[in-house]
Order: structure tokens, then C-alpha cells, then sequence
């Protein structure tokens, strides 16, 4: 079943500097986690760290504790692409991939892993994921164009698709509407809420009013002054969060005093 | 109003329809620059006609001792090409290898210094790769084509015998190491143009690097690389001084056999060994000859840039 | 619409989630190399083979034993991985062989040579030892001047035409293209091209430096359109509109606003098109010839110049050809030296000026 992560004592460098200090927080499993702050406070890359796909970006390192399902994800032996296999990511703007069909950008990250997969075995993962994703009764008798020929709501829908076609215990969304129009948000915050009867869902979003829809927990991300390092202020149950946050800049932020 | 006619109106409204007259000269000269580059690209394919003309009726002697310019050409067009072919054949998957590694596998501070390494080296004058072609690869090679003419003699391209390092593959080696950079360099500057935003969809879906290659970097940058290729075969095609110096030519000889001290020699390479001494009607024979070569070499980049435009509309 | 949907039915293994995977230490790639050289070494030893067997033998070992201790280890997938970087990285390898040896052997080579008298003598009446370069520098830097001032104006105001000008013209669009052929032309026929247009107006045998520069403006212009286009480019529309607004004629801004900020790219693009025509050598040997002496009219005469030098140094041959490879290495050093120098002053110039394009 989809699994809790317990970050503990995280610290993230660029190089030599500090961009995130000293976070704490348990996202629970089968809910909704949101991530709210201003700009470069450092929540994008906190959900990186998350699957470590901060590795990607040139000197950027971790330290301290991230555990999901009793096993560190920083602890020796342990592989990062079996990590991500484990907890895919939607990015900001949709990337299909643009030289694939619909069918095959649905199937890319199960084809890395299974060497010959019968052709009714690929059709049904294929249907079940885009179904997943609420996006089969519009793209099923196109499967074969580009998945470029698609809106970018459709397109950021197929991603989530291809995300949960391998089937992954968690799901980090980093900004998923940031690109979208208001229609097709809601067509995503309305699957977001679908899909976390199975998956744990982390979603750093800079809309507040998303956070406060969609999610269940809410962390709020800040700088302690410019040039300092990002920190999480404040993790509670996103009603709380709304209504009496424990920080005062938590609730100046919320009701727009800055940001 | 877009951006791109925004300009439209106001250069009206200034050049007007009482034009100034320093507007209507700079616009003239302007102008008559680019014309001018239009009539030489013309006198170039002119002059090599009218020159080149008097050789479709040269035989005997004034061809060289052949019948007619065909047979003349050919053993040097074959030449051309199996030089460049060769070429070509080494150089690209080096090339491919050292732009990934530059892209994206050396760390970046690395990358960096290694990129403008390898634009130094794409400017070093033909001649000198000529020189150091002649003087150390070739007796350095020797004993590897002794070795090759020893062990696959019976494959038709290692005959020999293996008596010179100065063979068609020893120039077309140093052809290949001269178009390395070049093939390189482009190769380089769009497989660094991948989206960062694919990469990452295909790494955070478990993909290893060499996965995430495969499935981003070489659809993306198929057309690009295709056509830095085109640019590295026509910049082999015409080289000139690398072949000169390196080559150990044999008179009108067609042969695979690539390590032999009998080779096919190349149209440009032919040219200048012939050209001081020439006179009469073989100038005629060696300037139609070139005219041959101008037109493959145009060819060949035709080609490559409609790919590269191909590709761009592509997206 | 989606309370119809059955959402993805969870796998029976979704309960275990499997991050480790068996790895290989850090050092595996540099193990496996040395396990394999080793081997390699050890074999060659044996045999006798020289040291090419030896390194070629011992590459094909690395490339089976990584990847096959990989495939034991961590499965098929991180085996190819493995495969394929040790593939890259031997390309890298392989292809840095020849340009550091060449490199090497130039300075080793050429630098024995040098001296005050190599720079400051030319050939004449030098059979064997001593004598210099001086009439090839001389040429050299005569015939790429001549090039530089017939080019530089051509390809700007053909650059500026084809921005500012001629934009969706279908006379820019032939200009773009020719230019684009005109950068494909091989260097051999310039040289052929200007020496028919000169045969037909001198008449036959005709050699002078001054051809020799219109042989290089043929390779040189496009360059110059090139780069010059594209920081023209560059300039922002909004400094276009700026003077425009002002009342400034159209020619004035071109000449006042947006040359003097696209100046920076453009000399950039110049010096690199000056140090790639420097190098050339075929189009001289045709036009241009060879001499032992110092020849300062471009408009009459043989003129020496250093590729030709360096080519002429070692295809003459005869009873003095070691003393003619020498000079060949000394020049070959002198030209690249040049051709990196001009290199490097077009790479500062274009970070020193690069702010002012506005990127």
C-alpha cells in the first residue's frame, strides 16, 4: 500500500550553499501534502529531494534523514533509479515526449523495465492508466498521434499517466497547474483527489487557494531573510493551517501581507 | 500590432516618400553588398565553367595520358569519396562519443574547458594536420598495417603490400581526426539543447543515464546531428593539403586495397600536386576537375542544411 | 464521468517497495580497469606483442568485464548502463590521442627551430641550414589584411542588408542561401575561381599575392555575413524604435545605434573568420605561388605565405630535406601559435563586449 515518508533534519546544498535548512515533517500515506511558500524558499527542491532528482542538477547534495517505508532513501546501497521507479514525479510544464505517440508516452517508463510485454498486457495498462488519469475518453482513438498534439491540460493529465503506469507508491507534483488554464486545474485537482485513495501525493503548488482545496496537510516553506537558507516554518492539517496557523508569518502569508 | 511589423509604419514615416538621400545611398550600398556576393557566388561557378569548358575535349596527353576527361576524373572521384567515406566512418562515432561526454557525462567545470578545447583544435590550419600526418603518423602506423596485411590480407582492403604509412587510410585517418572537432562541435551544441524538462521526465521515471539518452537527447537531436555530419563530409570532401602531403599517389588507380603504396588520389589533393607544374589545356583539365568538386562538396552541404531545416520545423 | 473509472487496481507486490539494488562499489569501473590492463599486460608479456596489442587487448577486456561483473551484480538494465559509458569514454579517449599528439609534437618540434634569425630571415639564397620565415610572415600577414579589407565591408553591409533591408525579401532569401553555399565551398576552389578571373584578365600563368586575397574573401565573406547577422539580430527592436522616435533617419541609426552595440559580436566574428582564412594554404599555392624572398606588393610578384611554406618545406624533397621539415615544424608552430593567439583575442573581445547585446 502507498507509504508514509518521515523527513527528518534535512538540509539541502547547492555547492557550498545552503538552500534548505533543518526540515521536519511525516507526510502521511493516501493523503494529499501540499507545499506552500514564496519563491525560492526552497519547496521545489525539498520535493526533489524526495526522489532525489536534485541529483540531477549539478553540486546539489543532502543531508540528514529521509525514510520512506522504514528504509532511508540516502542510506548505502541504495539504488536512485529504482527510487524514482518507487516515486514519480509530474513537473511543472508537461513533457511528454515529444518524438512518442500517446501509447508510447504512457508506456516509456514500463518498457525500461520489462523486456517483452504482451500486447494485451501493454493495451491494459495503457487503458488503465489513462482512464487513471481521466484522460482516456478523450485521447482513446488517437493513441497513435504524438502526445504533442495535445492541450497542455491533456498533455500534464498524460504525464500523470505515464506516472502511474509503473504504478509508483508515491506521486510528487511540483507546480502541475502552474501552466494550465483554470479549466484544465480543476481537471487535475479533481484527479488529485481521486488518486489518493491509492497513492501518497506530495504537491508544491503557489496557488494557496489549491493548497486549500486539494490537500490534507499543508507544509509552508520561508526564508528567514533574503540570502538566508529556505526552512519549513509550520506542518499541520491544512484546516488548521487556514484557519489558526501556530506561526504569525504563516498567517501573514496566507492572508497575503507578503509574497 | 505583433512585434514584427511594428517597425513597418514608423521607418515610413521617416524614410517617407520624400526619400533622404544618405537612406537611399546606405540602403544602396547595403544592397549592392549582397548582390555582390550573389555575383561572385556566380563568377565562382562561372569562371570555373568557362575555364573547365576547353577540357571536355581534351584526351591523350593534355588529360594525363587518358582518353578522355572522364577517365580522368573518376579514379580521383573515387579517391574523394572513399577518403571521405573512410573518414567519415572513423571520426562520427568518435565524435558522437566525446560530444556525450562534454553533454553529459563529464562533470561540468570539466565540460566546460574541454568545449573550447576541442574549438581550438577544430581551428588548427589543414596544413599543419598534413605535416603531422606525413611526418609521424605515417611511420608510426607502418607497423600496424604490416600487422593487418599479415593477418586479413585476404579481406580485398588489406592486400597490401604494406610498404608505406603513407596510404589512402593513413589520409583518410588524419581527415578523420580534421573533421573530429567539427562533427563535434555541432554534435555537442545540440545534444546540450535537449530540454532539461525531457531529461528529467525520463530520469524521474527510473530511467539510467544511458536509458535517458536513448530516449530524449538522440530523438531530439537526430537532424542536427545528421547534418553536422553532412558539414564534416564536405569539409573532408574538399580538404586539400592533409591528402597532398600524406597520400603516396598512384596514377589513375581504382582499388579498395586501403594500405597499398599504389592509392587513389583525391580531386583536390590532385589539383595541387599538378597545378605548378601544369600548363596549356591540363589547366583547363585540373579547373574542371575542381568545377567537379564544387558541385559534390554543394551538394553535400545542400543536403545537410535542408535536413537541419527539416528538423527545425520539426520542432 | 470519473465515478465510472476504476482507478489503477494496486499490484499484489505494491505492499513491498524495493529502493536497494544490489550495487557495484565506486570504484568498479577503475578495478575493472585495472583487472583488465593487468590481464592485458600480462598476456602481451607472454606473447610479445607490442604495446598497440597490449592496450587494444586490454580495452576489449574492459569492455566485457565491467558490464558482464555488472549483469552478475545488478541486472541487465545498470549493465548496459555500464557498457555504454565505458564506450563513451573510450571514444574520449581515443580521440584525444591524435590531437594531443599532434599538438605535442608541434611545440616539441617547432620550438627546437625558433630562434630571432627564424623570424627575421626569409629564404633567400638559403640552400641548407639557417634562413627563416620572415617573407611568409610578411606575406601571410599582407595577403589576410588585403582579404580582411576587401571582406569585412562586404559581408557587413551585406549583413546589415539582409537585417535591417531586406527582411521576408526574396532577394535576402537567395543572398541567405548563397551564403550558406558559399560557406561549403571548398578552399581549392576559391583558389581556382580567382585564378581563372585573373588568367582571363592578365592573361596565363598569372601568381600575385593580391589574388591570393580575393581567393580568401571568397572563403572569408560568408563568415563575416554570418556572424554579423546574428548579433544584429541580437540588437533589440526597442533601441531601433528609441532612435526611430527621436527623429533619427534610418541610416544614421543603423550606423549610430545598432552597429556600435552588435560591435563587440561582430569583431568577435571577424578575428575568428582572420584566423580561419590565416591557415589556409590550398588557394595560395595556386595564386599566390612560391618564393624564397621577401615580396611586399600584393599587386605584383610571387608572395610566400606561411601554409604554403610549411607546404612547399616539405614536398620539395632532395639532398636538404631535413633541414626543410625542420622550418616546416617551426613554421607549423608559428601558425598555430597565431591562429590560437587571434582564437583567444576573439573569445575575450566577445566576453568583454558580450553585456552590451543584452543577453
Amino acid at each position: 500500500m502507498a507509504k508514509s515518508i518521515d523527513v527528518s533534519d534535512l538540509d539541502i546544498y547547492y555547492g557550498d550553499f545552503l538552500a534548505v535548512q533543518g526540515v521536519n515533517m511525516t507526510i502521511k500515506a493516501r493523503s494529499v501534502t501540499a507545499f506552500i511558500g514564496p519563491s525560492g524558499c526552497g519547496k521545489s527542491t525539498v520535493l526533489r529531494s524526495l526522489n532525489r532528482m536534485h541529483e540531477v542538477i549539478p553540486g546539489a547534495r543532502v543531508e540528514g534523514k529521509v525514510v520512506v517505508d522504514g528504509q532511508s532513501l540516502y542510506g548505502a546501497g541504495v539504488d536512485p533509479v529504482a527510487v524514482r521507479r518507487q516515486i514519480g514525479m509530474v513537473f511543472q510544464r508537461p513533457n511528454p515526449f515529444p518524438t512518442m505517440s500517446i501509447y508510447d508516452n504512457v508506456l516509456a517508463g514500463n518498457k525500461l523495465n520489462a523486456k517483452r510485454m504482451k500486447k494485451s498486457e501493454a493495451d491494459s495498462i495503457v487503458e488503465r492508466s489513462l482512464k487513471g488519469a481521466n484522460l482516456w475518453n478523450e485521447v482513446k482513438d488517437r493513441l497513435n498521434k504524438p502526445g504533442m498534439s495535445l492541450s497542455g491540460g491533456q498533455q500534464q493529465r498524460l504525464c500523470i499517466a505515464r506516472a502511474i503506469a509503473v504504478e509508483p507508491q508515491v506521486l510528487l507534483m511540483d507546480e502541475p497547474c502552474s501552466a494550465l488554464d483554470p479549466i484544465s486545474t480543476a481537471a487535475i485537482e479533481d484527479l488529485i483527489h481521486e488518486l489518493k485513495s491509492d497513492y501518497t501525493i506530495v504537491i508544491v503548488t503557489h496557488n494557496m487557494q489549491q493548497a486549500a482545496r486539494v490537500s490534507d496537510d499543508t507544509g509552508f516553506f520561508n526564508l528567514k531573510a533574503t540570502g538566508e537558507p529556505g526552512h519549513l516554518v509550520e506542518f499541520n492539517p491544512t484546516s488548521k493551517m487556514f484557519t489558526q496557523p501556530d506561526e504569525e508569518s504563516t498567517e501573514a502569508y496566507i492572508s497575503g501581507r507578503f509574497g | 500590432m505583433s512585434t514584427t511589423t511594428k517597425r513597418e509604419p514608423q521607418t515610413e514615416a521617416v524614410a517617407g516618400p520624400v526619400q533622404r538621400r544618405g537612406d537611399v545611398v546606405f540602403a544602396g550600398l547595403a544592397k549592392g553588398a549582397g548582390v555582390l556576393i550573389m555575383v561572385a557566388l556566380a563568377g565562382v561557378g562561372l569562371f570555373l565553367l568557362i575555364e573547365g569548358a576547353p577540357a571536355i575535349t581534351a584526351s591523350g596527353d593534355q588529360a594525363y595520358g587518358n582518353d578522355n576527361i572522364v577517365l580522368f576524373v573518376w579514379p580521383l572521384l573515387f579517391g574523394t569519396l572513399l577518403a571521405s567515406v573512410i573518414a567519415l566512418l572513423l571520426a562520427v562515432p568518435l565524435a558522437l562519443g566525446v560530444a556525450l561526454v562534454i553533454s553529459h557525462y563529464a562533470p561540468r567545470r570539466i565540460a566546460k574547458s574541454l568545449g573550447y578545447v576541442i574549438d581550438l583544435l577544430a581551428a588548427i590550419p589543414s596544413v599543419v594536420y598534413g605535416l603531422w600526418g606525413a611526418f609521424v603518423l605515417a611511420p608510426a602506423i607502418l607497423p600496424s598495417y604490416q600487422w593487418l596485411a599479415g593477418h586479413l590480407g585476404w579481406l580485398p582492403f588489406f592486400e597490401g603490400p604494406a610498404t608505406t604509412g603513407r596510404t589512402i587510410l593513413t589520409a583518410s585517418i588524419v581527415l578523420a581526426i580534421m573533421i573530429l572537432p567539427i562533427v563535434t562541435a555541432i554534435s555537442r551544441e545540440v545534444f546540450a539543447q535537449t530540454p532539461r524538462m525531457h531529461e528529467e521526465a525520463a530520469l524521474a521515471l527510473g530511467a539510467t543515464r544511458w536509458e535517458m539518452v536513448r530516449m530524449t537527447v538522440f530523438p531530439y537531436s537526430r537532424s542536427g546531428v545528421i547534418s553536422g555530419i553532412m558539414l564534416g563530409l564536405g569539409r573532408a570532401l574538399g580538404e586539400t593539403m592533409a591528402v597532398a602531403m600524406v597520400l603516396s599517389v598512384g596514377i589513375g588507380v581504382v582499388t579498395v586495397n586501403l594500405i597499398s603504396p599504389q592509392n587513389p588520389s583525391t580531386i583536390a589533393a590532385n589539383i595541387a600536386l599538378n597545378f605548378g607544374n601544369a600548363s596549356g589545356t591540363k589547366i583547363n583539365v585540373l579547373v574542371f576537375s575542381g568545377l567537379v568538386l564544387f558541385v559534390i562538396s554543394f551538394a553535400v552541404n545542400f543536403f545537410g542544411r535542408w535536413i537541419a531545416a527539416r528538423g527545425q520545423v520539426k520542432g | 464521468m470519473s465515478s465510472t473509472i476504476t482507478p489503477p487496481g494496486p499490484r499484489a507486490d505494491r505492499d513491498s517497495m524495493p529502493l536497494t539494488n544490489p550495487q557495484l562499489p565506486a570504484l568498479a569501473p577503475w578495478l575493472a580497469g585495472v583487472i583488465a590492463f593487468g590481464l592485458a599486460a600480462l598476456t602481451g608479456l607472454l606473447l610479445g606483442w607490442g604495446w598497440v596489442g597490449t592496450a587494444v587487448l586490454g580495452w576489449l577486456l574492459l569492455l566485457v568485464v565491467l558490464p558482464v561483473w555488472s549483469l552478475l551484480v545488478e541486472g541487465e538494465r545498470r549493465a548496459k548502463d555500464r557498457f555504454v559509458t565505458t564506450l563513451v569514454w573510450s571514444a574520449f579517449g581515443l580521440a584525444m590521442i591524435p590531437l594531443v599528439a599532434l599538438i605535442y609534437q608541434v611545440v616539441s618540434k617547432g620550438a627546437a627551430v625558433l630562434s630571432a634569425e627564424f623570424l627575421t630571415y626569409s629564404m633567400r639564397g638559403i640552400l641548407g641550414e639557417g634562413g627563416g620565415i620572415y617573407h611568409a610572415l610578411i606575406g601571410t600577414f599582407i595577403v589576410t589584411t588585403c582579404a580582411t579589407i576587401m571582406s569585412v565591408p562586404i559581408g557587413v553591409m551585406a549583413a546589415i542588408y539582409l537585417v535591417e533591408y531586406g527582411k521576408g525579401k526574396k532577394l535576402a532569401r537567395w543572398i541567405t542561401f548563397l551564403v550558406d553555399v558559399m560557406t561549403g565551398i571548398p578552399s581549392i576552389v576559391a583558389g581556382l575561381f580567382a585564378f581563372a578571373l585573373f588568367t582571363l584578365i592578365f592573361g596565363p600563368a598569372i601568381r600575385f599575392g593580391f589574388g591570393g586575397a580575393v581567393a580568401l574573401s571568397v572563403l572569408m565573406i560568408p563568415i563575416v555575413v554570418r556572424a554579423t547577422e546574428e548579433m544584429l539580430k541580437l540588437v533589440p527592436d526597442e533601441l531601433r524604435e528609441a532612435s526611430y522616435a527621436l527623429g533619427v533617419p534610418k541610416w544614421r541609426t543603423i550606423v549610430k545605434v545598432v552597429l556600435p552595440t552588435a560591435l563587440g559580436g561582430i569583431v568577435t566574428g571577424v578575428t575568428l573568420a582572420i584566423a580561419r582564412v590565416a591557415g589556409e594554404t590550398a588557394p595560395l599555392l595556386i595564386i599566390a605561388g612560391t618564393t624564397t624572398s621577401t615580396n611586399f606588393n600584393p599587386f605584383e610578384g610571387r608572395m610566400m605565405t606561411l601554409p604554403v611554406f610549411i607546404y612547399s618545406s616539405v614536398t620539395t624533397g632532395g639532398k636538404y630535406a631535413a633541414e626543410n621539415e625542420a622550418r616546416a615544424w617551426g613554421a607549423a608552430l608559428v601558425l598555430v601559435a597565431i591562429v590560437m593567439i587571434l582564437n583567444l583575442v576573439a573569445r575575450v573581445i566577445g566576453r568583454v563586449f558580450a553585456p552590451k547585446t543584452g543577453r
